[in-house]
C-alpha cells in the first residue's frame, strides 16, 4: 500500500510509473500499478448557504491485493470517500483512476458499467432484495453484465458454494441469519470477479461471532488475492486489515499504522 | 438486461403486492370493461333500430296525411284525413310517377278477431296485393288476396303468425272468422317477420282487403298511410319529388308551403335513430373513457407510491450496475403488465356482460372485435403514458441518496 498523502503529482498522466512510496512494514510494490488512485479529491456539497467540504484534497492508493481499512469517527467523510471510490459518486475536483482509467468524468451509464464490471458491494445493510430468493439475489449483477441465463445460476451457485452457503441457495432473506445474509451479500458481490470488494461497515450489523465469520472470510478472499477495502468506524474491526487507515475531516490524517 | 428479464423482474414486483395491484387492475379493467358494453350496447341499439326499420321494406316511402289548412288555423301532423284510396291508385300510374315500383295504401284500424269461441283484439290493416312487396313480407301459409278481390269488396283475411296462434287456428286456411261482426274467410297467413318484442309487432294483425276494411271497418273512403316502393335506392329522391308533384296536384294545391301531407323515407328514419343512437353512445363511452382515465391515474398513483417504497431497492440495483435507462424500463415494463392486465381482463369481463346481459334486459349488445383490441390496447398505453413520469423518477434516483434511506 502506498500513499501520496500530502504531495500531489504535476498532471494526471503522472499517474502511471510514478514512483510509489512503500509504506513501512510492507514489500516494495514494484512497478505494478495502483488499481486505486486518488489525486487530490474534493468533494463539496453546496446544500445551504455555507458549502460543505465532505472531502479535502484526498490522495490515496491501493495496489492490486492489497486489504486496507479506512477507520473515522461518523461525519469525517468516509462514507463520501467510500461513495466516491465506488463510482456511486464523482468528485467534484481531482482525479480518481481506477484500473488505470480516469472515471471521475465519466458520466451516469459508464458509471454503472464500471460498478457492475469492476466493483462488488457489500453494505452494513446488506441490501438484499426481500422478495428473492439467495441466489436470485446473488445473480442480480450479472443480469445487469448481460450474462446468459444459464451461465448466471452456475456462476451464482459457484459464489455460495464459495461462501459456504451452498444449502442454501432457495432460501429467502427473512429465512436466513444476520451473518448468513451478509454472506449471500459477499456472495453477489464477488460474482462479477470484481477487481476491487467494496465493504462499508460490514459488521455494523452482525453479533460478533457473525463478524468475526464475515471478517474471517474476508481475509480468505484477501489471501486469494482479492482486493478488499473495509471501512469502518470500529478499530476491533479495523484491525483485521493488513493497512489501517485513519479518516477525519474529509482527508486521511496519518500514514497508515500497522494492521494486525 | 434483457426484455424477459425485465418482463420477469417487472411480475415479481406486481406479484410481491397482490392486494395493491389488483385494486389498481380492478380500475383500468372496470373502464375497459365499460368501454366495451358502452359501445356494444350503441352498436347494438343501432342494428336493432336499423332491422326494425329495414323489416317495414326496402327503398319504402312513406306518406302520411300532413297539416290541414282550414281558414287560418292550420293543423299539424296527422290531423287531416286527405289520402285516399284514389290517390295511391293514382301514385301507380307509371307515366306520372316513373320511379315509383309498387304502391300500397294502408288501412289502419283495430279490430275485435272471433273464431269460434276465442277472441283477440288486434290492428286491421286494409291494403291492396302490392302490400307484400312494398312491406317486404312473404307468405308462410295460403295466399295473399288478390287485386280481384280487392276490387269484390271480398270478405278475406290474411292473419299474421302471432294473431293465428292466439285464435288457436292451427289449420286457419278456409275456416272462418268474425272481424267485428262481419265473417271473414282467412285464405293465408304471413311469414314471421321476426321482429324484436320492442317495437310494434309485426306478426300481430289482420291485412283485408283496403275496399272491404273501407267499407265494413272505417266507412271512410280516406286511408292511413300510402306506402310507395322506390324503383331502387337511388330513385327514392326522383320518386319522393313526383309523388310530391302528383299529390299536390290531385289536392289541388298551388302553394307547395301548405301541402297537406308529409313523406318520410326510410333512410331519413334510420338517420334520425342513428343520430339518437350515437349521441347516446357518445355520452356513454365518454363516461367510459373518463373511467379508464381514473384508472391510469390509479396506476400513476400506485406506480409513484412504489417507487418511493422501493427507493432502496433501486439505489441497489444502480449500485449493481443497473443504468438509469434499466430502471427506466423496469418501471414501465410494471405500468404496462399493470395496463394490460387490467386490459385484458376488462376485455373478458366486458364480452362475458356482453353475453349473458342481454338474458336480462331487453337490449341487444353486439360483440365489436376493433373496440375490444383497441381497448386492450388503450389499456397498455394508459400504463405506459401515467407510468413514465413515476418510472423516470425512479431513473433519476441518485443512488447514494437511495441506499442511504432506511
Amino acid at each position: 500500500m502506498s500513499s501520496d498523502g500530502c504531495s500531489s503529482p504535476s498532471g494526471p498522466r503522472a499517474a502511471v510509473g510514478d514512483r510509489v512510496v512503500p509504506g513501512p512494514g510492507r514489500a516494495p510494490a514494484g512497478t505494478r500499478q495502483p488499481l486505486v488512485r486518488f489525486d487530490s479529491v474534493w468533494k463539496t456539497y453546496r446544500t445551504g448557504a455555507e458549502p460543505v467540504h465532505a472531502l479535502r484534497g484526498v490522495s490515496v492508493s491501493v495496489m492490486p491485493g492489497e486489504y486496507i481499512s479506512i477507520i473515522g469517527p461518523s461525519g469525517s467523510g468516509k462514507s463520501t470517500f467510500m461513495h466516491i471510490l465506488g463510482c456511486l459518486d464523482t468528485p467534484t475536483s481531482g482525479r480518481y483512476s481506477l484500473a488505470g482509467t480516469d472515471v471521475s468524468s465519466m458520466g451516469e451509464v459508464e458509471l454503472a458499467e464500471v460498478r457492475n464490471r469492476r466493483i462488488g458491494f457489500v453494505f452494513q445493510q446488506f441490501h438484499l432484495l426481500a422478495r428473492l430468493s439467495a441466489w436470485r439475489n446473488v445473480e442480480l449483477p450479472l443480469i445487469y453484465a448481460g450474462v446468459p441465463r444459464h451461465e448466471r445460476r452456475v456462476r451464482a451457485m459457484a459464489a455460495l458454494e464459495q461462501v459456504g452457503l451452498a444449502n442454501r441457495v432457495e432460501h429467502r432473506p427473512n429465512q436466513l441469519s444476520g451473518g448468513q445474509q451478509q454472506r449471500v451479500a459477499v456472495a453477489r458481490a464477488l460474482v462479477t470477479e470484481p477487481d476491487l470488494l467494496l465493504a462499508d461497515e460490514p459488521t455494523g450489523n452482525l453479533d460478533s461471532r457473525s463478524s468475526a465469520d464475515v471478517l474471517a472470510m474476508l481475509d480468505e478472499l484477501h489471501r486469494s488475492g482479492r482486493t478488499i477495502v473495509l471501512i469502518t468506524h470500529e478499530p476491533d474491526v479495523a484491525q483485521a486489515a493488513e493497512r489501517v487507515k485513519r479518516f477525519r475531516d474529509g482527508r486521511f490524517i496519518d500514514d497508515g499504522g500497522e494492521g494486525r | 438486461m434483457s426484455w424477459w428479464e425485465t418482463m420477469r423482474s417487472g411480475f415479481d414486483a406486481i406479484l410481491g403486492h397482490r392486494l395493491r395491484s389488483g385494486l389498481t387492475v380492478l380500475g383500468i379493467l372496470i373502464g375497459i370493461a365499460a368501454v366495451i358494453l358502452t359501445v356494444g350496447l350503441g352498436e347494438g341499439a343501432t342494428a336493432q333500430v336499423n332491422s326494425a326499420i329495414n323489416s317495414l321494406g326496402t327503398n319504402l316511402l312513406i306518406v302520411s296525411p300532413g297539416s290541414s289548412s282550414t281558414g287560418l288555423v292550420r293543423g299539424g301532423f296527422g290531423t287531416a284525413s286527405t289520402l285516399t284510396y284514389a290517390n295511391a291508385l293514382a301514385l301507380g300510374n307509371k307515366r306520372d310517377c316513373p320511379d315509383v315500383a309498387a304502391v300500397a295504401p294502408q288501412v289502419q284500424t283495430g279490430g275485435n278477431l272471433v273464431a269460434g269461441t276465442t277472441n283477440w283484439s288486434t290492428q286491421v290493416i286494409g291494403s291492396t296485393p302490392n302490400w307484400l312487396q312494398v312491406r317486404g313480407r312473404s307468405m308462410a301459409i295460403g295466399s295473399f288476396f288478390t287485386a280481384s278481390q280487392v276490387k269484390t269488396d271480398a270478405n278475406v283475411v290474411v292473419l299474421g303468425s302471432t294473431t293465428a296462434q292466439e285464435l288457436g287456428l292451427f289449420n286457419p286456411v278456409g275456416q272462418t272468422i268474425e272481424v267485428g261482426t262481419v265473417p271473414f274467410t282467412v285464405i293465408g297467413v304471413l311469414k314471421s317477420a321476426g321482429t324484436s318484442s320492442s317495437s310494434t309487432n309485426q306478426d300481430d294483425m289482420a291485412v283485408v282487403p283496403v275496399t272491404t276494411a273501407q267499407e265494413l271497418l272505417t266507412g271512410t273512403p280516406t286511408v292511413s298511410n300510402i306506402y310507395l316502393e322506390a324503383t331502387s335506392a337511388s330513385t327514392m329522391g326522383a320518386a319522393g319529388t313526383e309523388v310530391t308533384d302528383e299529390l299536390l296536384a290531385l289536392h289541388g294545391i298551388t302553394d307547395p308551403a301548405n301541402q297537406d301531407f308529409t313523406i318520410t323515407s326510410q333512410t331519413s328514419l334510420v338517420q334520425t335513430a342513428s343520430s339518437v343512437n350515437s349521441a347516446l353512445t357518445f355520452l356513454l363511452a365518454g363516461i367510459a373513457a373518463i373511467s379508464l382515465l381514473v384508472g391510469g391515474i390509479g396506476v400513476m398513483n400506485i406506480m409513484l407510491v412504489s417507487v418511493t417504497e422501493r427507493v432502496r431497492e433501486i439505489g441497489l440495483r444502480k449500485a449493481l450496475g443497473a443504468t438509469p435507462a434499466m430502471v427506466r424500463r423496469q418501471f414501465l415494463v410494471e405500468a404496462s403488465v399493470l395496463g394490460l392486465t387490467g386490459g385484458i381482463g376488462g376485455a373478458a369481463l366486458g364480452l362475458v356482460a356482453a353475453v349473458v346481459v342481454p338474458h336480462f334486459v331487453s337490449n341487444q349488445i353486439a360483440i365489436s372485435v376493433p373496440a375490444t383490441l383497441g381497448s386492450v390496447a388503450v389499456a397498455m398505453v394508459i400504463g405506459v403514458v401515467f407510468g413514465v413520469y413515476p418510472a423516470s423518477r425512479a431513473a433519476r434516483l441518485a443512488p447514494i441518496e437511495a441506499l442511504r434511506s432506511e
